[in-house]
């Protein structure tokens, strides 16, 4: 490896280079692009998988939501039609008997008509445990979220989300501490969350403690909704299987009743997308490892002309004392070194770009690429392949420039 | 010096094969210098080539101070021809995108030499074939007894114990040949010992003994009176 860091390595290295300035630079343009192609589309696709992961970070998103509709089979002496209820025992014995559950938040909602001073508005009002927090993670502008003595005293206290600050509190007010009405009865709010970018379920305005909203609205045990989130290695489909047949048992509801229960897999829908970005990851795997491929095989290519052009000039170099491995590794060393120039232009102008669209398209809130790049993993796996694909390539001109006799390499014109 | 002892070579031509040298002894002696003559397909070529581990014979003894050349590989071909031979071809052969300091280092740099040891030499051995002057010079930029100059000095450069020239003069005018062989001659006199194949009788008589080679058969063998180059420059 010594003759890597001589300076006559690379003085030959050049030489050979310059003497076909033109030749050299169309040979590294396969390479170039090759991995042009193979930063930008990684990094585009890291992007919209970093925008995809903002839209979702906020969320557990091994999920489902399951609620209550109408029986289509009779169970039991019950006609169909029947309509069906959750309540907090059947989400207490969710978390209870299912395997892998991670949380089982019970939820009310209901719309309610809310004014402050001389400003009003309809909402939608939840009634949410503290867990919420955990599974739907709130960003909290100010103050903070439900807590478990609200819950305990059934306090009169709202969070509400930044939409609502701005249609029910005049600029700079601070919402803390102020008093809102909702249907008529005075909420402290404790709380302001900014709004996510996506909302799972039914867009959610105002948090009120579960139990507060238990009395006002005379809820009883009865609930709205559950969500019900697994433990990261428990497959969500399953669970949701199994929570609505426990569901069915506990409320006499035929096992086969497919439209008893409705419900909303998050974690199956997200499996989805995440599918859909490993494929596209893939494919940019794919489409620029082939480039990468027919780029080199480019130089290749330009290097056995090379060798065949210089056929002379190795006989004579060999006639004066260059042994087969010196040749060959002469070679070798020119493909590799050709190939990751041009890779590192290549990685160097993807780099360009990938800039360009953060400055462009990856600005904002509502950008579908976020802080598209490539890790310095890549880049470096992107080296290594340079380097490999450069030896092998490198391998067939040099046997071929060492393959004729130097008496014949001198013979030739 | 050398050692020559029944040397057979045929090449293979379609079904049939050429018998282009039958037998060749040949000793030379050191401080000799030798002409090899003959018509084209006399083997002189061939001969050279074996002598300068180029090819190979097919039969027969090659012993070049007192190591026997036998069954090489090309690794060790390599390191005897840096090691004992100085080539110097008809038509130069210098590599056109290197300079003639370059150039005449190229064989140090084969040995192995450090850079500023190569470029002292490589000097040196221009200077002694007057063109020092001349060293960031490309080939191109050079005339054709000037190139010559530059490959006799490549040839030089790693201190052989035999030059071997192929027609060193066929590429050049009559004027400039014998400036070329007062030179090659000028390096005899200091002890070098020369083989050089040439069909030209007044070149051939410069040197100090003829080899005549005829059908792959030496015919004559004598040791003439050299003529010296000086007198025509």
């Amino acid at each position: 490896m010594k003759f890597l860091f001589e300076r006559d390595t690379w003085q030959e290295v050049f030489d050979s280079l310059n003497k076909n300035k033109l030749r050299s630079v169309l040979t590294m343009v396969g390479v170039w692009w090759g991995i042009l192609l193979l930063i930008g589309l990684l990094g585009s696709a890291k992007g919209i998988e970093n925008s995809f992961n903002r839209l979702f970070g906020s969320f557990a998103t091994n999920s489902v939501f399951v609620w209550g509709q109408s029986t289509s089979k009779p169970f039991k002496g019950f006609q169909e039609g029947k309509r069906v209820r959750l309540s907090l025992s059947d989400a207490k014995k969710v978390e209870e008997n299912v395997d892998g559950i991670e949380f089982v938040v019970p939820r009310n909602q209901n719309g309610g008509q809310v004014v402050r001073n001389f400003l009003s508005g309809n909402f939608s009002i939840n009634g949410d445990y503290p867990l919420l927090d955990k599974v739907q993670k709130k960003k909290m502008a100010r103050g903070r979220f439900i807590n478990q003595s609200d819950m305990d005293d059934r306090r009169k206290v709202a969070v509400i989300s930044e939409e609502i600050y701005k249609q029910l509190f005049e600029k700079d007010v601070n919402p803390i501490g102020e008093y809102i009405r909702i249907n008529s009865i005075n909420f402290k709010v404790v709380g302001m969350f900014e709004n996510g970018n996506v909302n799972m379920g039914p867009t959610s305005d105002i948090h009120i403690p579960f139990t507060t909203f238990q009395q006002i609205y005379n809820q009883g045990e009865e609930i709205g909704w559950m969500m019900i989130t697994g433990k990261p290695e428990y497959d969500i489909k399953q669970i949701e299987l199994d929570a609505k047949l426990l569901l069915k048992n506990l409320n006499r509801i035929h096992p086969e009743d497919k439209r008893a229960f409705g419900s909303f897999n998050l974690g199956k829908e997200f499996a989805k997308m995440t599918g859909f970005l490993t494929g596209m990851q893939f494919l940019t795997w794919f489409v620029g490892i082939a480039t990468l491929i027919a780029g080199v095989f480019a130089i290749g290519n330009i290097l056995l002309i090379t060798v065949k052009e210089r056929t002379k000039e190795i006989g004579v170099r060999r006639a004066i004392g260059a042994t087969p491995f010196e040749i060959k590794r002469q070679i070798i060393v020119e493909a590799v070194f050709i190939t990751l120039l041009a890779g590192f232009f290549g990685i160097l102008s993807g780099g360009w770009i990938l800039i360009l669209i953060d400055k462009t398209i990856g600005q904002g809130d509502d950008a579908w690429m976020v802080n598209a790049s490539v890790s310095i993993g890549v880049v470096f796996i992107a080296l290594v392949i340079l380097i490999f694909l450069g030896t092998l390539i490198g391998l067939i001109p040099a046997f071929k420039a060492t393959s004729v006799k130097p008496i014949d390499a001198l013979r030739e014109e | 010096m050398l050692k020559i002892k029944k040397l057979h070579k045929s090449y293979p031509i379609g079904d049939s094969s050429l018998h282009v040298l039958k037998g060749i002894d040949l000793s030379v002696e050191s401080g000799e210098m030798v002409a090899i003559m003959g018509s084209s397909g006399s083997g002189k070529s061939t001969l050279l080539n074996i002598i300068g581990m180029l090819d190979e014979a097919d039969e027969g003894e090659y012993i070049l101070d007192n190591v026997p050349i036998k069954n090489l590989t090309e690794k060790k071909a390599a390191i005897y021809r840096n090691k004992f031979l100085g080539f110097i071809f008809q038509s130069f052969n210098l590599i056109n995108y290197k300079n003639a300091l370059d150039n005449v280092a190229l064989p140090l740099y084969y040995q192995g030499l450090k850079r500023k040891e190569r470029i002292e030499k490589g000097l040196f051995h221009l200077e002694k074939v007057g063109l020092r002057d001349w060293a960031t010079h490309l080939p191109n930029e050079l005339s054709g007894g000037q190139k010559q100059r530059v490959a006799i000095a490549r040839a030089l450069a790693a201190n052989p114990k035999l030059l071997l020239a192929d027609e060193p003069t066929g590429a050049l005018d009559t004027k400039t040949s014998y400036e070329i062989m007062e030179f090659i001659q000028s390096l005899n006199d200091e002890g070098k010992t020369i083989l050089m194949v040439t069909h030209e009788e007044d070149i051939a008589n410069m040197c100090k003994r003829i080899v005549r080679l005829k059908d792959g058969v030496i015919m004559e063998d004598s040791f003439v009176e050299q003529v010296r180059a000086e007198q025509y420059v």
